[in-house]
């Protein structure tokens, strides 16, 4: 019986190729983390050090002042409420987008995988071909409508112009995902008496959780990241984060305060970061699931 | 008291043709049994009866009224799925009572008929488990139970046993006839099992190719195979087929097979035979002997299979299998006499593969 069982053979622990793999990913995670921990000491420095003293030095006096200032204090344009406003509005955009986009995508996939509508496949086609059109065309057009409708400059505006943008990626993410699931059990709820909205409800929806945190990482980078809609779309008043910080880093008046400035980048790239740091793993998955099944 | 009545269906899925003018009765607390090779059509007239695929054309009459244009909750049937089908985030008890709360019973009803459901089947121990912490014979078992609380007239099965393995095969399919003799529910099965087909169908529609091939009892099928394809599809182990000649001398038939001459005074011809006709007479194991009989047989070899032994032997240039009891004593190589039961064989026409 010994004879059967052959030992595994034991991997070396350093080779050559090794040791050249792991000092390209320490030099390429450097190359990545140097400006964040620049940005981390600037915003921690006072100003005088900056003006003296190099980039990569540490603190002599450690303040958190420039947070605060950026918070509260940072002028955005004529206003210098600080970065919170941008904060808070950006989450007023992005919760209703999020949830809205998820749902119409989810929807959409549902309708395409399960129903034979005709010209369903054109008009996925068609859908798709929005995903790889480049946003700014539809810039003007979306202008004119949202305009006509009384939408421009608005809150709704915004989060309507959020949803349509995220609807091809989000359908194409749900189609995929309800294309694997046994038609059997679609079959099964129409017979149970079930009908287009509550076979989604009562037996779609609660079976893709995956799919829904993976959509729901998707768009709220996408969005919270999101400059050129807000700018144009959601009007002064509703000015998203990233609109903000790009006006706290523009409308300086004499010093240009750096430590400022990178507290409030940080600030606004916060989001985002949790978002990838608590979700990693559905990250990458959400990267991959458009491109695995089609 | 439904009885289905199915005329001229016809179903396209795009170009290709999937049925083509099918006809098929099915009466009141029947047990039809659709089987067939995979491919042959059965499971997508299983689900145009259940009104889960459209028809191109045709009606599907239920106690007469065409159903045709109903929605599948409204034909008044309940489905049991080969996958199961189980809805995987809700409880065995919400699977099986999805269906009534859809309906809109009342709390208590639902509760007594997912009870007495779960009594049936014996499976009130799982009732709060979820279908991904079942076995599959469980899994089954929920999904007939689904069908059941429904109290519809008519239960359709889309190979329901075909994911289980033999021994809970037999114990579900022995459950499942059980479960008919006491509902007395017009039931429509699918399945490629010929021996689910034997066991549970009053009566079988063999298909192969879009068409229905034979429709007959179990015996029917079984006994009196209308063509070569039935033959070779019913039955396990396989009948044997034997390539022979019809000699038709002063009214005395008989199959010549090689040197071999079968004559065939008993075989209940449809049809006079012609002379020098082209056959192919099919053998069951039990419609061969040996030990005694006109011909002699070379054993090539023996299968022991526990109730009975099948015997191959070599009969001129053709092997064919005969059934003998477990007790017989016979040894590969030597030579035995071999009979046939001459008025149970088959005889299909070479040319069409249909019974003489």
């Amino acid at each position: 019986m010994s004879s059967l069982t052959t030992s595994p053979k034991r991997r070396s622990d350093l080779t050559i190729g090794r040791i050249g793999l792991y000092a390209f990913l320490i030099s390429a995670a450097l190359f990545f983390l140097l400006p964040l921990f620049v940005m981390l000491l600037t915003s921690v420095k006072p100003m005088e050090e900056i003006r003296n003293g190099n980039l990569l030095a540490f603190p002599n006096v450690f303040t958190l002042q420039p947070w605060v200032k950026a918070w509260t204090q940072a002028c955005t344009g004529l206003k210098c409420e600080g970065i919170q406003v941008g904060f808070w509005n950006s989450w007023f955009i992005l919760i209703p987008s999020v949830i809205l986009s998820i749902a119409a995508g989810a929807l959409n996939g549902y309708a395409l995988s399960f129903w034979k509508i005709r010209g369903a496949e054109i008009l996925f086609a068609i859908l798709m071909l929005g995903a790889f059109v480049p946003y700014q065309v539809y810039i003007f057009p979306l202008v004119q409508i949202t305009s006509k409708l009384g939408l421009f400059n608005t809150l709704p505006g915004i989060v309507v112009v959020h949803t349509i943008f995220g609807l091809p990626v989000m359908t194409l993410l749900f189609r995929n995902f309800y294309v694997s699931v046994p038609r059997d059990l679609f079959s099964a709820a129409r017979v149970d008496g079930c009908g287009f909205l509550r076979i989604f409800w009562s037996v779609m929806l609660p079976m893709s959780t995956p799919i829904i945190v993976v959509a729901a990482i998707l768009q709220t980078t996408g969005i919270w990241n999101d400059f050129i809609l807000g700018l144009v779309f959601a009007g002064r008043e509703n000015w998203p984060m990233t609109v903000q910080l790009n006006n706290v880093i523009n409308s300086t008046q004499g010093e240009r305060e750096y430590n400022v400035q990178m507290a409030a980048t940080i600030l606004t790239a916060l989001v985002p970061m949790l978002v990838y740091f608590l979700s990693g793993r559905y990250f990458v998955r959400g990267i991959a699931a458009g491109a695995v099944k089609g | 008291m439904p009885n289905i009545s199915i005329e001229n269906l016809n179903i396209k899925f795009g170009a290709v043709t999937v049925l083509d003018g099918l006809n098929l009765a099915i009466a009141d607390r029947e047990f039809m049994v659709l089987l067939g090779p995979s491919g042959c059509g059965k499971s997508t007239l299983l689900n145009t009866v259940a009104g889960l695929i459209d028809a191109n054309d045709g009606r599907i009459l239920i106690d007469g009224t065409d159903v045709i244009t109903l929605e599948p909750k409204d034909r008044g049937l309940a489905m049991v799925f080969q996958s199961y089908a189980l809805y995987p985030q809700m409880s065995v008890r919400g699977n099986l009572g999805f269906g009534l709360k859809v309906a809109g019973l009342p709390k208590a009803e639902i509760e007594k008929r997912v009870s007495d459901a779960a009594d049936l089947l014996q499976i009130r121990p799982l009732l709060d488990r979820k279908p991904g912490a079942l076995s599959g014979g469980q899994r089954q078992r929920v999904a007939i139970g689904r069908a059941l609380v429904r109290q519809t007239k008519i239960f359709l099965f889309d190979e329901p046993l075909s994911n289980l393995d033999a021994q809970l095969r037999a114990e579900l399919r022995l459950e499942i006839k059980r479960l008919h003799q006491r509902l007395k529910t017009t039931v429509i099965y699918v399945t490629h099992d010929q021996i689910e087909a034997l066991t549970l169908a009053d009566r079988i529609a063999v298909m192969k190719d879009r068409i229905i091939q034979q429709l007959g009892t179990p015996e029917e099928i079984y006994e009196r195979p209308a063509n070569r394809f039935v033959a070779s599809f019913v039955g396990s182990p396989a009948m044997t087929f034997l390539p022979a000649t019809l000699v038709s001398s002063d009214g005395r038939i008989s199959a010549k097979i090689g040197e071999v001459d079968v004559p065939l005074e008993n075989y209940p011809f449809k049809a006079p035979p012609q002379d020098g006709m082209q056959v192919e007479l099919g053998i069951r194991p039990e419609q061969s002997s040996l030990g005694e009989g006109p011909y002699l047989a070379k054993v090539e070899m023996v299968e022991p299979m526990g109730a009975d032994t099948l015997v191959w032997s070599k009969l001129g240039d053709c092997s064919l299998s005969t059934r003998v009891g477990a007790d017989t004593k016979i040894i590969p190589g030597e030579t035995v006499p071999l009979g046939f039961v001459t008025d149970k064989i088959s005889l299909f026409s070479k040319d069409t593969g249909l019974r003489l």
